[in-house]
């Protein structure tokens, strides 16, 4: 009984944590544009928390290079099973603009499996919110699969 | 006494951007902070190379997202001396209009993430939802929120009808009657004063010793601010910098928030002087051989540009000095001696950009 | 290029720095550009009033350059993003990162100096 309530109430309500990987700003303002007044994805039970052990999905924008993959990582191994991740903007998805500079590795699914792409250049709130919903019916499912 | 040793981010929950400083601390003092950075550090100066002197304009938009504009601004003047484009009146002032949104909808989202790092969300939520309607401005006469890309080489590409101009016009006003509502709070409000003042001073020796730039410097009381300098459509607009002496996180973002109020009276006065005309003339050819040095104001300071052309149409070399990267030994200076409470204020007080500092 | 230039040379760099600085003036930043196969330029800019002065230096990258970050603290994060980025020695740095300002180890080519890679770090 307990755990479907804990299954129940993790689909209801996750938990985001947001890194920022070497992005260019757009993307990281349009993030944090959604949890203000005008957009308030709270209103889905979505909390902004700054741990990544309390969080259940990641927000990443930006491009991968050679010094944050390290922290990319480690941040996702920290996160507790399971857990989803989305990627915002063209350089979360492929590396964008910066693809060809010396120091860029490419997109987020370089380190980490990645669930959601977003697109855009930046993402737009509307779209951000829109991966994440879409991201949450993974995220519910995989809570599903797991015992 | 023993010296702890405590790692500040890369991943903080004040920070939206990833910086690592190492604090050294005795009980609750730092002696000292050493930064790490690099997290960010794309390379993009040497994009120049492989992408044209047109198609660079997108790159450097993405210097950084929030003064994109600007940035833009300062790249197209700089090839435009070198290639002697005297471009038209109608687009000058349009790019102080845009420029100024820009630095309305930076500070705007600075002070709302100032107020979150002394833990007074529901000022944060007040500033955002403000901002919101400057960034409702950006979309509607651009098509972009953040990201605006109206500059051109020679001119802009997008331009205002008599329609969005009253628009704007009365949007402004809203803006000006939303953010005075809260000057009150941000200034004068006891714990915000209890978490601000007195903090991090800077001295005015100090800062223009160490190179600081924008309203860090202007809130040590030096008045030097690149829009005196009359670039682009800011020759016809009067202007006077916004300085405050007191040196420390309060006056810093007392500086921000009067400008804010300044940006509004500058959109007011570049929409009345605006001139019927072109937006764009044609460029052809390529940058000659020759190199030029170009400064703007950003929200964060001044910002430099080195563009060396080789005749051809790619640079030999473009470089950004971007006022985070003048304000960081500052912030460094100021560390040692305060609380490890402290910290972040002083960190956010700088209006921290470090996409734009490591490029 | 807007302001006066002053060609210097490696020996007298660190004397004309100092008379800026006593001169009131701020140090704005460095620019960086490539002269000929194994040169490198670099341009001091300062500033007093708004008015710019720039300082040139042209010297051999394999060479050490004194470094102005004991006049000017400032100037040490321009020094080490240099060493970085053209893998040139200052002497007397305060704060060396040795390279590792922006780059990690694993980067091994010289970025804004076409083909050359260094050594790997151990
Ligand atoms: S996708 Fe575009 S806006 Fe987003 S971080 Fe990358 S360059 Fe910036």
């Amino acid at each position: 009984m307990f755990g479907s309530f804990i299954k129940k109430s993790r689909a209801k309500s996750p938990w985001i944590i947001h890194f920022d990987c070497g992005s260019c700003n757009g993307c990281d303002i349009e993030v944090l544009a959604c949890l203000t007044p005008l957009y308030d994805i709270e209103r889905f039970g979505i909390i902004n928390v700054g741990n990544p052990k309390h969080a259940d999905v990641l927000l990443v924008t930006g491009t991968v290079n050679h010094r944050n993959k390290k922290v990319l990582k480690n941040i996702y191994d920290q996160m507790s099973e399971p857990k989803a991740v989305i990627a915002i903007g063209a350089c979360g998805n492929t590396g964008g603009v910066f693809r060809e500079c010396y120091n860029v590795v490419g997109g987020i699914d370089k380190v980490i499996p990645v669930d959601v792409y977003v697109p855009g250049c930046p993402a737009k709130p509307e779209a951000i919110i829109d991966g994440v919903v879409v991201g949450l019916g993974k995220f519910a499912q995989k809570v599903e699969e797991a015992k | 006494m023993a010296t702890t040793i405590i790692p500040f981010g890369p991943q903080h929950p004040v920070l939206p951007e990833p910086i690592h400083l190492t604090l050294k601390l005795e009980d609750e003092i730092v002696i000292e902070a050493i930064p790490a950075l690099g997290y960010v550090h794309r390379g993009l100066e040497k994009l120049a190379d492989i992408r044209d002197y047109h198609q660079m304009i997108y790159v450097v938009e993405r210097v950084c997202g929030i003064c994109s504009m600007i940035h833009a601004v300062c790249y197209s003047q700089g090839i435009e001396e070198l290639m002697e484009i005297e471009i038209p009146k109608r687009a000058e002032m349009l790019r102080v209009i845009w420029s100024e949104l820009h630095r309305m909808h930076s500070h705007l989202l600075w002070l709302g993430l100032f107020a979150d790092a002394f833990g007074f969300e529901a000022l944060f939520m007040q500033f955002w939802k403000i901002r919101e309607r400057i960034m409702d401005i950006n979309e509607a006469t651009t098509g972009s929120r953040v990201i605006v890309s109206v500059n051109v080489i020679g001119g802009v590409r997008a331009d205002l009808s008599p329609d969005q101009i009253r628009w704007i016009l009365s949007e402004i006003d809203g803006v000006e009657k939303d953010v005075s509502a809260l000057q009150d709070t941000i200034m004068n409000d006891y714990s915000v004063k209890h978490r601000t003042v007195g903090i991090g001073v800077l001295t005015k020796e100090q800062a223009y010793e160490l190179g600081a730039a924008g309203p860090m410097l202007r809130g040590s009381g030096v008045a030097q601010d690149m829009r005196m300098l009359g670039y682009g459509g800011y020759s016809e607009i009067d202007f006077e910098p916004i300085v405050e002496t007191a040196g420390d996180c309060w006056a810093r973002s007392t500086v921000r928030f009067r400008e804010v109020l300044q940006s509004i009276d500058l959109v007011r006065q570049a929409i009345s002087k605006l001139p019927e005309g072109d937006l764009a003339v044609k460029v052809k050819g390529n940058p000659p051989e020759g190199e030029i040095y170009t400064r703007v104001e950003q929200p964060r300071g001044e910002c430099v540009y080195y563009i060396r052309a080789n005749g051809t149409k790619h640079l030999d070399r473009l470089r950004i000095r971007t006022p985070t990267f003048a304000n960081i030994p500052p912030m460094l200076t100021v560390l040692p001696g305060c609380e490890l409470a402290d910290v972040p204020v002083i960190v956010l007080s700088i209006d921290p950009c470090i996409s734009c500092t490591e490029r | 290029m807007k302001g006066k230039v002053i060609d210097v040379t490696l020996d007298t760099l660190v004397g004309e720095v100092t008379n800026m600085k006593n001169d009131g003036q701020r140090l704005v930043t460095f620019s960086t550009y490539q002269e000929g196969e194994n040169k490198i330029g670099i341009l001091y800019h300062f500033d007093k009033d708004l008015e710019p002065t720039h300082l040139r230096l042209v010297a051999d990258m394999d060479k050490p350059i004194p470094s102005v970050s004991g006049v000017f603290f400032s100037a040490m994060l321009v020094e080490n993003e240099i060493r970085d980025q053209w893998d040139v020695k200052f002497d007397g740095l305060v704060l060396d990162f040795n390279r590792s300002l922006f780059l990690d180890p694993e980067v091994i080519q010289v970025p804004l100096v076409s083909n050359v890679k260094i050594d790997p770090k151990k």
